[in-house]
């Protein structure tokens, strides 16, 4: 098996799965071109995550990282909630296999949108519903190097004009040539 | 636990006479075929015997035949060694859009050394028109390969017509035929290919045993150098068990394929039937008759391909979600979107290729299980969410 036994776990019994209907902050990262997409919704009570839900289109890690980051989160201060990365749930996870790894960025994203979208939020009631749907519609990939938007399978980044390849272990977008996978840690990025 | 394996694209278990021909060639046979004892001279003549039970299933002659390990390699040893044999002639070449990734990827070697590379597009069924292969075509062109059936969607394409418009052209045509042969009948006098990629493991052969057939005549690169195996076009000491056992492999296919397909064929089409009944948005891929016999395929909508791959293998079933070679992948399959499905569904493919041993009991008990695990995973999945929240407005 390529996952471990706390991944399974936790994917064959995911914790907190759902949607909060009156939710006071929500985050959606990720889209189907990038293959995972994760929504996160939490309740907020004195500063602290009162009780927070997960959905995941996925796979085994995605849907195990969800899941993980929603035990890790339950309970904290938003500040605590907020040290969550990316490192520490694969960690918790013990471990994911390194084409896998992009999954538990987006974990951490997402808890972190969520949290964010409750900010701000408190800061403009107003505003609040266009927050959610643009952050929502707005989900692309993004190029590696300079943070700009990709669709998932061009050969260049419209924004740095960097050419790009696929990885060979981990699918993502990285510089033609490069030596490393900058998702994945792959030293062999060429096929 | 019940133990249901429906995944036969990746590997077909080993026939027991396969096996049983194979022994004596990991025991006491355990001669070098190039050695002039007789050691050697009995696994000579075990490889040749087996070179022309493969030449009789494909109706060639023996000498056509070249060994290789794998269907992949047979794939890069067709295009690098037919198109670097050919250059002086020209630098195109064409392939179809679906092709497996040992063809797409050489191609992508290939343009490195200079090679041009077109990809002539497919319908929704994943087919191939032979008349795009026509219009690709440019003075340049002197390599075409196109698939006889895919793996993923199981489609099998017009070879014979595409072939024709090559042979017109005096243009080279290969053709990846690892999912195909042993499984229905090929003839490569009667499709007119002039190389042709085979492979035992998808026909309860040993893994690690395939084969070329290159047409008399065809100049083509040897693809390993430095010794006079397989006529000097694949040097390294033969793989004496593995070739036995192709070569047994493809004796009982040619008996037995008929009978086989006629056993697998009907449960085939009862899974194609029922599963989207008991399933909703449940869409068959590729063509719905011209296919292996074998074959379903299809997308499931909402949710991700592995995640049902590893609730399925929990309850002891094993199927595959695209092509074993890029399962570990995270993009959604090149032949899925080079049928026009979207990203969002083709995430949610699963390949089914039943074997021989597959009862309707393995059918029966699939279609018990899986309408719950979709039922769980399409809970989890913001994509349902969002559409039953777009479906109640």
């Amino acid at each position: 098996m390529i996952y471990s036994d706390k991944v399974m776990e936790h994917f064959q019994n995911p914790r907190n799965v759902g949607v909060i209907e009156d939710a006071d902050g929500v985050g959606k990262v990720g889209n189907p071109v990038c293959g995972d997409m994760m929504s996160f919704s939490i309740k907020v009570k004195d500063n602290r995550i009162e009780d927070v839900k997960f959905q995941t289109f996925g796979c085994g890690a995605a849907i195990a990282v969800s899941s993980m980051v929603s035990e890790m989160a339950m309970g904290k201060t938003l500040e605590d909630a907020l040290k969550i990365t990316n490192k520490s749930v694969a960690e918790e996870l013990g471990g994911l296999p390194k084409n896998k790894l992009h999954c538990s960025n987006l974990g951490a994203d997402a808890l972190h949108k969520a949290i964010e979208n409750y900010k701000e939020k408190q800061k403009a009631e107003v505003e609040k519903k266009e927050a959610i749907v643009k952050s929502a519609d707005k989900e692309k990939c993004y190029c590696p190097y300079c943070e700009g938007p990709l669709e998932g399978l061009e050969d260049s980044c419209k924004q740095c004009e960097i050419e790009l390849e696929e990885c060979s272990e981990c699918g993502e977008s990285v510089k033609k040539g490069e030596e490393k996978c900058l998702h994945c840690g792959a030293t062999k990025v060429r096929v | 636990m019940r133990r249901v394996y429906l995944d036969r694209i990746a590997a077909t278990p080993l026939h027991p006479q396969v096996l049983e021909a194979m022994l004596p060639y990991l025991k006491e046979n355990f001669g070098n075929p190039q050695s002039l004892h007789s050691v050697g001279q009995e696994a000579l003549n075990a490889v040749e015997e087996a070179r022309e039970n493969v030449a009789h299933l494909i109706n060639c002659e023996p000498s056509e035949i070249l060994f290789t390990s794998s269907g992949s390699e047979s794939n890069n040893f067709a295009l690098k060694g037919l198109a670097l044999a050919h250059q002086k002639r020209g630098t195109h070449i064409i392939l179809s859009a679906v092709e497996h990734q040992s063809v797409l990827h050489s191609a992508k070697s290939l343009e490195k050394l200079g090679f041009k590379v077109s990809h002539v597009p497919v319908d929704k069924w994943g087919m191939v028109d032979p008349e795009e292969v026509e219009r690709a075509f440019s003075d340049e062109t002197i390599l075409v390969s196109v698939m006889l059936a895919n793996n993923e969607v199981g489609t099998i394409e017009p070879i014979g017509e595409i072939a024709r418009i090559c042979r017109a052209r005096d243009v080279l045509f290969h053709t990846d035929a690892v999912a195909a042969v042993g499984n229905i009948p090929v003839d490569v006098k009667e499709l007119g290919v002039d190389a042709l990629s085979l492979a035992g493991s998808q026909f309860y052969g040993p893994q690690g045993s395939a084969a070329l057939f290159v047409k008399k005549g065809v100049r083509i690169l040897p693809f390993i150098d430095g010794g006079i195996q397989e006529s000097g076009r694949r040097a390294g000491t033969e793989n004496v068990s593995g070739i036995v056992g192709l070569g047994k492999a493809v004796e009982i296919a040619k008996k037995e394929m008929e009978k086989r397909n006629e056993k697998v064929k009907p449960l085939r089409d009862k899974l194609a039937k029922l599963l989207p009944q008991k399933v909703e948005h449940v869409f068959l891929t590729g063509h719905p008759e011209k296919r292996l016999p074998h074959h379903a395929s299809f997308c499931i909508e909402f949710v991700e391909g592995e995640a049902m791959l590893l609730n399925l293998d929990m309850q002891g079933i094993s199927v595959s979600s695209g092509s074993a070679c890029t399962s570990r992948a995270l993009k959604a399959s090149h032949v899925l979107l080079a049928m026009g499905i979207d990203h969002a569904l083709a995430q949610g493919s699963l390949v089914f290729s039943l074997i021989e041993e597959t009862t309707s009991e393995d059918i029966d008990y699939f279609l018990e299980v899986f309408p719950p695990i979709i039922e769980r995973l399409r809970k989890m999945s913001p994509l349902y969410t969002q559409y039953l929240e777009e479906k109640g407005k």
